[in-house]
């Protein structure tokens, strides 16, 4: 956990002297254009890497009545017997997060075990996430002149609540309490701290990191967004613009530089849960064991013999010994 | 690959959006920034240029709660000079074009304040 936290916050001191030091290409340009391509490649690589890998056993995971005799019901999304109920489980499982609400909490009161439903952690995770689209979505008023007619209905919705100038994005504070409550459950559950990792806490700090220098870009430190603007669109038309970078405070580079951490490091890491969540086994099969027979792609071929090759070998002797043939030879007929 | 019909139709979706900033842009202009107008007949605003570029949103905000809230009219500047606090008799008496100042970057940028649901704006010398 210090490790990590002592990770991001280097990588932050780096980018920030980086940007005092006359570093501001590289970090600026360089960077991000490897960035992306080592995002993009990497993404589509650990895909099809994962597209390749064959499936020996039907193992969907199931949480209710599976299809069976026409008066039980059964339950179409938590144990889909078909297709269609494949694809609504897999399209509630990225969009609601089903299977997080089911999270439990086990706890001993008194003599007795008790289990309570417990849904922050599905909560928290669905904030996080939406608030981390929401937060992408509006960022492309910087991707695009005249900017996209969504990022002002989304920018619209989000700054609704009207506090203040420059208008607050409900985003910006949602995001880090959700991470904060994501963070602190990996310190303070004593089960979960137990089984976190580096590469656990590392991408949580980054885009905390992430987050926080965007917000105080935003509402304290205080960017000249027209000029971040001219220099975003001159990196996109592959004509980076040095006379307007030099003119952008050094929180941009700080910010700029946690984001091409974090698109370098997703293909490689857990947040690769992204694009894997649409290639689980148990998450995209149906559970039709007893309709079709599901053949694991890496046995070897088997090798039938049919009674009809059987008796065309045999078939002179068997005649001969008095046994049926299907077939009699060809000199007896 | 397994499932090919689904992973690549996939991936090349994700592909196209993550993308988009960079063929969104191939037929667009080179982007130079907002150009706004500023006042032939002033040279200098209440504040210096870089704090009313990063702050004038904040000192408007100040200014509605001030004048409205608390009924102080007048603003102290940084130099000593006393300005009423008001949106249409202090800063549109010289920005005198709401389209051709405010909107620029405003628009540019995607930033849409909710001084004009009160405000009339002006429109210069149309």
């Amino acid at each position: 956990m210090i490790i990590s936290l002592l990770a991001v916050i280097a990588l932050g001191i780096l980018a920030w002297m980086g940007s005092m030091m006359g570093f501001q290409y590289v970090l600026a340009v360089c960077l991000p254009y490897t960035a992306v391509i080592v995002f993009l490649v990497g993404f589509a690589w650990r895909i099809i890497d994962w597209a390749k890998r064959p499936v020996p056993f039907s193992i969907p995971t199931t949480g209710g009545q599976q299809k069976s005799l026409p008066w039980i019901k059964p339950a179409t999304l938590d144990n889909p017997s078909n297709s269609k109920g494949v694809w609504g489980r897999m399209i509630l499982e990225v969009l609601m997060f089903r299977s997080l609400f089911r999270n439990t909490n086990v706890s001993i009161e008194g003599d007795r075990v008790v289990y309570w439903s417990s849904k922050f952690l599905w909560l928290f995770a669905l904030i996080f996430h939406y608030s981390f689209l929401i937060i992408f979505v509006r960022h492309f008023r910087f991707f695009a002149e005249p900017v996209p007619f969504f990022v002002n209905a989304i920018e619209m919705f989000d700054g609704i609540l009207q506090i203040g100038a420059p208008r607050l994005y409900m985003t910006g504070p949602l995001i880090l309490v959700a991470l904060a409550y994501l963070i602190g459950r990996r310190l303070f559950n004593q089960k979960v701290r137990y089984i976190s990792l580096l590469s656990d806490y590392f991408p949580l700090f980054l885009i905390f990191g992430l987050c926080a220098t965007g917000v105080a870009m935003r509402y304290f430190l205080k960017v000249d967004i027209a000029t971040v603007k001219v220099f975003v669109m001159s990196l996109l038309h592959f004509a980076p613009d040095t006379a307007a970078l030099a003119k952008i405070g050094s929180i941009f580079y700080v910010h700029m530089f946690f984001l091409t951490v974090l698109l370098m490091y997703f293909p490689f890491s857990k947040l690769m849960h992204a694009g894997g969540v649409f290639l689980s086994p148990t998450r995209n099969m149906a559970n039709d064991t007893r309709m079709k027979l599901h053949v694991n792609p890496w046995n070897p071929e088997k090798v039938y013999r049919t009674y009809e090759e059987y008796e065309n070998e045999f078939r002179v002797p068997m005649f001969e010994a008095g046994l049926p043939v299907v077939k009699k030879p060809e000199d007896k007929e | 690959m397994y499932n090919s019909k689904y992973v690549i139709s996939g991936l090349v979706i994700f592909l196209a959006v993550f993308s988009y900033p960079f063929w969104g842009n191939l037929a667009s202009k080179d982007y130079n920034g907002p150009k706004l107008s500023l006042p032939a007949d002033q040279k200098q605003c209440i504040e210096p240029v870089e704090f009313m570029r990063a702050e004038h949103m904040t000192l408007l905000n100040q200014w509605r709660d001030s004048a409205l809230r608390d009924g102080k009219r007048v603003y102290v500047a940084s130099n000593g000079a006393t300005w009423e606090a008001s949106l249409q008799k202090t800063c549109m008496s010289c920005h005198t074009n709401k389209a051709e100042f405010c909107d620029t970057c405003h628009l540019e940028n995607a930033v849409e304040p909710y001084c004009w649901t009160c405000h009339v704006p002006p429109k210069g010398n149309e």
